[in-house]
């Protein structure tokens, strides 16, 4: 998979390439809209990252000219902005997905393998770890071979966490994933905790193989041991 | 009272205290010149009926006024040398009037051959009652119509000056900071009033100036601030993905924590200042009781987390024209509140009416300060997770569309929102 990150910010761009990178991604990047507009001309990108705000150019003209060039799939705009405008003309453009910052590093990894998954790049349509496959577009779970019922939240925690296996995922992002942006008091960590104990629960029961770890008061990690 | 009808009145009463001291001396000035002139008469009398007594010695015997108006009476010599020309008002009964009439007289003693004769010589005086009647009663018609005159300019004229002040009275009591309409001078030819206009208008521009350039400070600070908090949260993510051991991942968490804090606070700034800076546009008629049924499925599982009983109560619709997000954002809130400032084996209700919704919750046994409650960063308590935005967004929300809100305890918490 090859993702262009496009953005100015050279603090910013590192974090994004240095955790993509961890995903076995080809990763590319360009720091002005010349260099972007450049590379998108020459080279054909899976995902790209686009920063609305570009010190020589907007990143919507930018993504007018992926329109032109029928290479507008895969883009995820990443603003700084979080204005409504902006989401609004970028989806209409053709973006993908439309991601305000700040944000966390599991839910950009979620956003960039929905929209493989969106461009069927992925292959099949189901995450597999261990003995455990989670059918997409059933949302079915099946430990093998045998199915696991979950309710919609449990699921969507074992595919938020599966998608960002071996990663450290923090609460904070999980609540959000999951419960939606306003969730964010701090007594509802306790409550997504009780959620995970259910899934753990549920995980052992049907004997699968990953295991969701905790990691002191930051989060949860997915992995097969 | 106006400032017309104050100057008025005060004016009025000094011109009656003028008039009054006016008339007085008028009067008294007047008199002295009505005795004056009735005396030159009597002393002119006298002579004539001393120069006729001359002729007709027979009219020595008038002892009585009768039809004239002397009467003449012999004195002794020694008595009529100490006889000085003598004025005095005195009163005489008159044919004409049936009535004892004030008559000026004049007393005085003459010689004729060898003999004294005392002359009295009277007038018909005027009727100082009558003269004080006709007086008071022509100033008093002078005094009404100087009423009537002040009526009538204030009316007209006065009004007619004061005007472009009354216009700018009007103005400025319609005037708004957060919704400014072009502040126009009115053009008048008094100067005053022209400068008072020039500089309310400078006033209010430089007022609104500093009021924009502040709304949009807040906003482009908390924009600023967005780049930095990403990059952080996301170095953070990155370090605490490496091998650590459990202290300093305990760090690593409150860092985190405490820069999440952040973030959420300033994601709330920002969302305040947007809705203070009418940012967000779109309106569309939204089916409120819809939003309220997706936030309490959205904020079940918080709930029965923490045994909160969600109660919906649905006895009427709210439909409004409004911004989308905007609507999800006031009710939102509004349940978070009522579930956070809550306690376990609570509930919150929510009551739904004919454009009416409002959140009922148990929680703290006594009242909030209503008059603070929707202030920003207000807290109840310290409550280190809360923003202390959430009301205040509510109240900006509500604000920006002319919904009014207010808070009641009785038992419990109420929020009532009428659109």
């Amino acid at each position: 998979m090859k993702i262009l990150i496009v953005e100015d910010e050279p603090d910013m761009r590192r974090n994004l390439a240095q955790s993509l990178e961890e995903e076995k991604y080809v990763i590319e990047t360009a720091s002005d809209y010349d260099t972007a507009l450049e590379k998108v001309g020459v080279y054909d990108y899976d995902c790209i990252l686009l920063d609305i705000s570009l010190p020589d150019g907007n990143g919507l003209d930018l993504l007018r000219e992926l329109k032109k060039l029928n290479k507008a799939e895969g883009v995820i705009i990443v603003s700084a902005k979080d204005s409504l405008d902006d989401k609004i003309k970028g989806l209409d453009l053709g973006a993908d997905d439309y991601l305000p910052k700040p944000f966390h590093m599991a839910e950009l990894h979620a956003r960039v393998k929905a929209v493989f998954r969106r461009r069927k790049l992925d292959g099949n349509q189901s995450v597999q770890l261990g003995n455990l496959t989670l059918d997409l577009p059933s949302r079915n779970v099946t430990v093998g071979g045998t199915e696991l019922v979950l309710n919609r939240k449990e699921y969507d925690i074992l595919l938020y966490l599966l998608t960002n296996k071996d990663r450290l995922v923090q609460k904070t992002s999980l609540a959000e994933h999951v419960w939606g942006d306003y969730i964010d008091e701090a007594d509802s960590f306790e409550f997504i905790y009780s959620q995970i104990k259910n899934l753990r629960r549920k995980l052992r029961d049907a004997q699968a193989d990953i295991e969701i770890q905790s990691i002191y008061g930051i989060g949860y990690k997915l992995h097969l041991p | 009272m106006k400032l017309l009808h104050y100057t008025s009145l005060w004016f009025l009463v000094a011109l009656f205290l003028i008039l009054l001291v006016w008339a007085g001396s008028f009067y008294f000035i007047m008199l002295d010149e009505i005795y004056d002139s009735m005396d030159d008469g009597l002393e002119n009398q006298k002579e004539l009926i001393i120069q006729k007594a001359a002729q007709d010695p027979s009219i020595l015997k008038r002892s009585d006024f009768d039809e004239g108006n002397y009467q003449i009476r012999k004195i002794p010599a020694s008595l009529a040398l100490t006889y000085r020309d003598i004025y005095a008002d005195t009163l005489m009964y008159m044919q004409v009037e049936q009535d004892f009439e004030p008559v000026r007289l004049l007393t005085t003693a003459f010689g004729h051959q060898g003999e004294y004769y005392e002359l009295r010589v009277i007038t018909s005086m005027v009727e100082e009652d009558d003269l004080i009647e006709d007086l008071l009663f022509s100033l008093l018609v002078l005094f009404l119509g100087i009423i009537a005159s002040m009526v009538i300019l204030n009316d007209l004229l006065l009004k007619k000056i004061w005007q472009p002040f009354y216009l700018l009275l009007e103005r400025l009591r319609n005037f708004r900071l957060d919704d400014p309409q072009p502040f126009y001078a009115t053009d008048s030819k008094i100067e005053e009033f022209r400068l008072l206009d020039n500089s309310i208008q400078k006033l209010l521009e430089k007022n609104v100036q500093i009021f924009n350039d502040q709304k949009q400070f807040i906003e482009n600070a908390a924009h600023e601030l967005q780049t930095p908090l990403a990059i952080s949260l996301n170095k953070l993510e990155l370090m605490v993905n490496q091998p650590m051991d459990e202290e300093q991942l305990t760090l690593a968490a409150s860092v985190m924590d405490n820069l999440e804090r952040l973030i959420r606070l300033n994601k709330s700034l920002l969302l305040l200042s947007r809705i203070n800076n009418q940012q967000y546009a779109g309106e569309e008629e939204i089916d409120l009781n819809a939003v309220v049924k997706k936030t309490l499925r959205d904020f079940s599982d918080q709930a029965d987390y923490k045994n909160i009983h969600l109660i919906l109560d649905e006895n009427g619709n709210v439909k409004t024209k409004m911004n989308p997000d905007l609507a999800h954002m006031l009710v939102i809130n509004l349940v978070k509140n009522a579930i956070v400032h809550n306690h376990p084996g609570g509930e919150v209700q929510v009551f739904l009416e004919d454009q009416a919704l409002t959140v009922f919750n148990t929680g703290k046994t006594e009242a909030l300060d209503e008059t603070r409650i929707f202030e920003r960063f207000y807290k109840q308590g310290s409550d280190g997770s809360s923003t202390g935005l959430g009301l205040a967004i509510v109240k900006a929300i509500a604000d920006l569309y002319g919904f009014n809100i207010t808070y009641h305890f009785d038992e419990r918490h109420e929020f009532r929102v009428i659109f």
